[in-house]
């Protein structure tokens, strides 16, 4: 029984953990940021599954892995650019229209990825992000192990998420954004442009959001598979109410999911024998219900979220 | 008028569709002015203050503020030009503290960080001066209504507002908390601030604004100081005819049709050992401040919810459990408090809320299905009876403005034979014309010899209909007094909880039942 503890003794379970919440910190802030302004961002799974191919693509191809990660933000721009059109100007549902885009660039990525790639028995692999080594703290006893040697982007991860909680709350560009979400029409009235803000803060959410699906193929694994999402953008979305909208419990959601997803492998090869491995696969999902369950009551919704603007209606 | 008008609005016209919402409308506004701008809903008003504040484009005319022309259709510019505006739906965010609602939008973006501290100690600044207290790091959503409605009114200061406009501002507030909004408003009129409020409310009008400009049918038709006009003559200017509130006749009641003994109902606005017995062809009116209690008796009396201690006995039988549709069934009319959550469904079908509350009776359904043609005969005849103005069976209810959803409302509940009527605020938010024709219905019902328990906010509708009157006060009930016996000074005392000297104001005014 003690080796169930034993577990969490072990650095190489810390430094799973930010590894495997980089990628979902990356989804989960950008899907607050177009919550916060009133959008709910439902092409969060495509978004990500594009990033992941264009980034991998783009290192395929020869180019800088930095570049993988910019190209993944710039497509994810794109089609937050097509979601904001279809949600803000035009009015339509968020759910379907966020839907319709994980749909469509689902199957782009594949179609894409195929074009490049012509079928083989073992996908191609790249070059992937090495471990940053930084002078001093990777060197420390454990904690270097367990927490300064990751790659770079997860150190970025997690200074979006402080630098999105800044901008949020410090500064009189997030109160625009919040009042946005909370009234557009109040926000207006006092000369903020709701419209323009949404454009903007959507555009912003799903270029993270193609960030964290690139961080998959450039960092944590080395190649495109197109079923590599796994869902992971439905967890961002559930992590983002666990949050409350706040993206400093983001930041703690998407670590304590990634805490639990990497106990639950490590399980497996202690207690796997006895156990159908499935059972644990289910461990991280029904704790984050468990944990959605007892967080999101207390949660306070924007209360725009969902409601298109229209100037002049209420 | 003397001194050149801080505010001028010149020839202004607006078409919505068919319709003229302004025609030709102009008007002026001197500082430290205090502005009416009266009329019935649908007249213009809130057309006319929405151009002003750019919300709108007018399709002819010009807003000239302190004697430059604004650019039309830009809030923005009309903010600079420091015109503010508290809108009858408050624009506030109610997750955000009150200080964030007051500062958004008054930074420029791209400051890399508020600055929260100058914006803290300026709205204290504000706050001060005007005697707007309102705590800056309290959530909106927590706050009282009158206290959002000053966030509101903060938030056009704090941007150095000098011409300040309200949208209905008293629609929302409890008599009391009006008083004190009007006091506040004389204050920053006295302190330079100009003002236009837009109201149907005669009594407020004539003693809050200096000058009055009546609106009908989108055309400014008159124009008076408040020193030197009636509410008479206000009341047939705004109709456009003489309008009089129906008299009530001599009662002649009957059988106790609702009757509580010492009724209880825990919560925070619940009822505590409450007594009342409303007879047959009489109405009882409760006067009380919104929040007394009102809902949680109105409930109770419409099968909503069952009260906890006592007895309460309708026609004649104690109350088991609660149950909407046998009091429906037994004869219990409903007008509730807030229509447009409780009274009707905006997006359905005036047929559909028509039926909505007798939907399992033969009439209108038979073997699970309903019966449309019967249900869409039963509208029609509510709307031809009850003179239900821009209404026809398969039109959305939400359409209709309040004052005609609320005759459908009556309608569909005085349209059979109605035994027990329990009115909840019947007439907020109507204007007179509408107000005249909803108590000509309820009078009407009582004297058809339903009993009729008006609970209302509005002392002069009580006085006006009600024969017999208690006041609700954190849940308890006052002694009845006859109405013939009651005046303003003695019901504003029962409605303070001070109802022992009140009865001693009366005399003999209190009798026992």
């Amino acid at each position: 029984m003690m080796e169930l503890f034993d577990i969490f003794a072990s650095a190489g379970l810390w430094a799973a953990v930010l590894r495997i919440a980089t990628p979902l910190i990356f989804g989960t802030l950008g899907a607050l940021l177009c919550e916060r302004v009133g959008v709910l961002n439902l092409g969060i799974e495509g978004i990500m599954t594009f990033g992941a191919m264009i980034g991998w693509l783009t290192v395929y191809q020869g180019g800088d892995l930095w570049l993988g990660l910019l190209a993944a933000a710039f497509f994810g721009a794109m089609f937050g650019l097509l979601h904001a059109v279809l949600t803000v100007p035009f009015g339509l549902s968020q759910h379907v229209a966020g839907l319709g885009i994980t749909l469509f660039a689902s199957s782009l990525s594949y179609y894409v990825f195929r074009l490049a790639v012509p079928v083989a028995s073992s996908p191609p692999t790249i070059e992937p992000f090495r471990p940053l080594q930084i002078p001093f703290l990777s060197d420390l006893p454990f904690l270097g192990t367990a927490l300064f040697n990751q790659t770079a982007p997860t150190y970025l991860a997690i200074a979006v998420a402080l630098a999105l909680s800044y901008v949020l709350f410090r500064t009189p560009l997030g109160l625009a954004m919040r009042m946005t979400g909370e009234n557009p029409h109040g926000a207006e009235a006092q000369g903020v442009n709701p419209v323009a803000v949404r454009f903007g803060a959507i555009i912003a959410g799903s270029a993270l959001m193609g960030v964290g699906g690139a961080f998959l193929t450039l960092s944590a694994f080395n190649s495109f598979f197109p079923t590599m999402m796994q869902g992971r953008g439905w967890v961002c979305i559930a992590l983002v109410v666990f949050a409350s909208w706040n993206p400093g419990r983001a930041l703690l959601g998407a670590l304590l999911f990634a805490l639990f997803d990497a106990y639950q492998l490590r399980l497996q090869t202690v207690i796997g024998k006895t156990v159908p491995y499935q059972l644990f696969l289910m461990i991280p999902y029904i704790l984050s219900i468990a944990a959605l369950a007892v967080m999101a009551r207390r949660a306070r919704v924007p209360q725009a979220l969902m409601q298109p603007y229209r100037r002049g209606e209420r | 008028m003397t001194a050149s008008p801080v505010l001028d609005l010149r020839n202004i016209t607006k078409r919505f569709g068919d319709t003229l919402a302004n025609d030709d409308v102009s008007v002026s506004l001197a500082k430290g002015e205090v502005l009416a701008l009266l009329g019935e809903n649908g007249a213009g008003k809130t057309t006319l203050m929405s151009i002003l504040f750019g919300h709108y484009t007018p399709d002819a005319g010009t807003v000239h503020v302190e004697g430059r022309e604004l650019p039309p259709g830009k809030p923005r510019a009309a903010i600079r030009a420091g015109v503010g505006m508290v809108h009858q739906h408050f624009s506030l965010a109610t997750n955000l503290t009150v200080l964030e609602n007051v500062m958004t939008g008054t930074e420029s973006l791209l400051r890399l960080r508020s600055d929260t501290r100058a914006a803290r100690a300026r709205l204290d600044d504000v706050s001060q001066r005007f005697g707007l207290v309102v705590d800056p790091d309290a959530r909106v959503g927590d706050l009282s209504v009158g206290e959002q409605q000053r966030v509101e009114i903060l938030k056009a200061l704090y941007n150095d507002a000098r011409i300040l406009i309200l949208d209905e501002p008293t629609a929302v507030l409890t008599n009391i908390e009006a008083e004190k909004l009007f006091r506040i408003l004389r204050d920053m009129a006295r302190q330079g601030l100009s003002l236009i409020f837009i109201s149907h409310k005669l009594h407020e009008v004539l003693a809050a604004a200096d000058r009055i400009v009546v609106l009908r049918g989108g055309k400014a038709v008159a124009e008076r100081r408040a020193a030197d006009t009636s509410k008479e003559e206000l009341a047939e200017l705004m109709v456009g005819r003489r309008v009089e509130r129906p008299r009530r006749e001599a009662a002649t009641p009957g059988e106790t049709v609702l009757e509580a003994r010492n009724v209880s109902l825990s919560g925070s606005k619940g009822l505590s050992h409450v007594n009342f017995a409303l007879r047959a062809g009489e109405t009882l009116g409760i006067i009380g401040v919104s929040g007394n209690g009102q809902t949680a008796l109105a409930h109770l009396a419409s099968g909503l919810v069952r009260h906890e201690e006592g007895d309460l006995i309708l026609f004649g039988n104690p109350v088991g459990k609660a149950s909407v549709r046998a009091f429906i069934e037994a004869g219990v009319g409903r007008i509730p408090e807030d229509r447009n959550a409780e009274g009707a469904v905006g997006d359905m079908t005036i047929w559909e809320n028509a039926i909505l509350e007798r939907i399992w009776s033969p009439t209108f359904s038979r073997h699970g299905l309903i019966d449309r043609a019967a249900a869409r005969r039963f509208a029609a005849e509510i709307i031809k009876a009850f003179d239900v103005r821009g209404g026809a069976p398969d039109k959305r209810i939400r359409l209709l403005s309040g004052g005609n959803m609320q005759k459908l409302i009556l309608g569909r509940n005085l349209h059979e034979q109605t035994k027990l009527l329990v009115a909840a605020q019947p007439t907020r938010g109507l204007d007179e014309g509408a107000i005249a024709s909803v108590h000509t219905r309820i009078l009407d019902a009582r004297k058809k010899g339903a009993g009729v328990l008006l609970i209302s906010e509005d002392l002069d509708e009580v006085i006006q209909l009600a024969d017999r009157i208690q006041a609700i006060v954190k849940g308890r009930l006052s002694p009845p007094v006859a109405a013939d016996q009651a005046d303003a000074r003695m019901l504003g005392l029962m409605m303070a909880g001070d109802w022992d000297k009140a009865g001693h104001v009366a005399g003999r005014g209190t009798h026992e039942i």
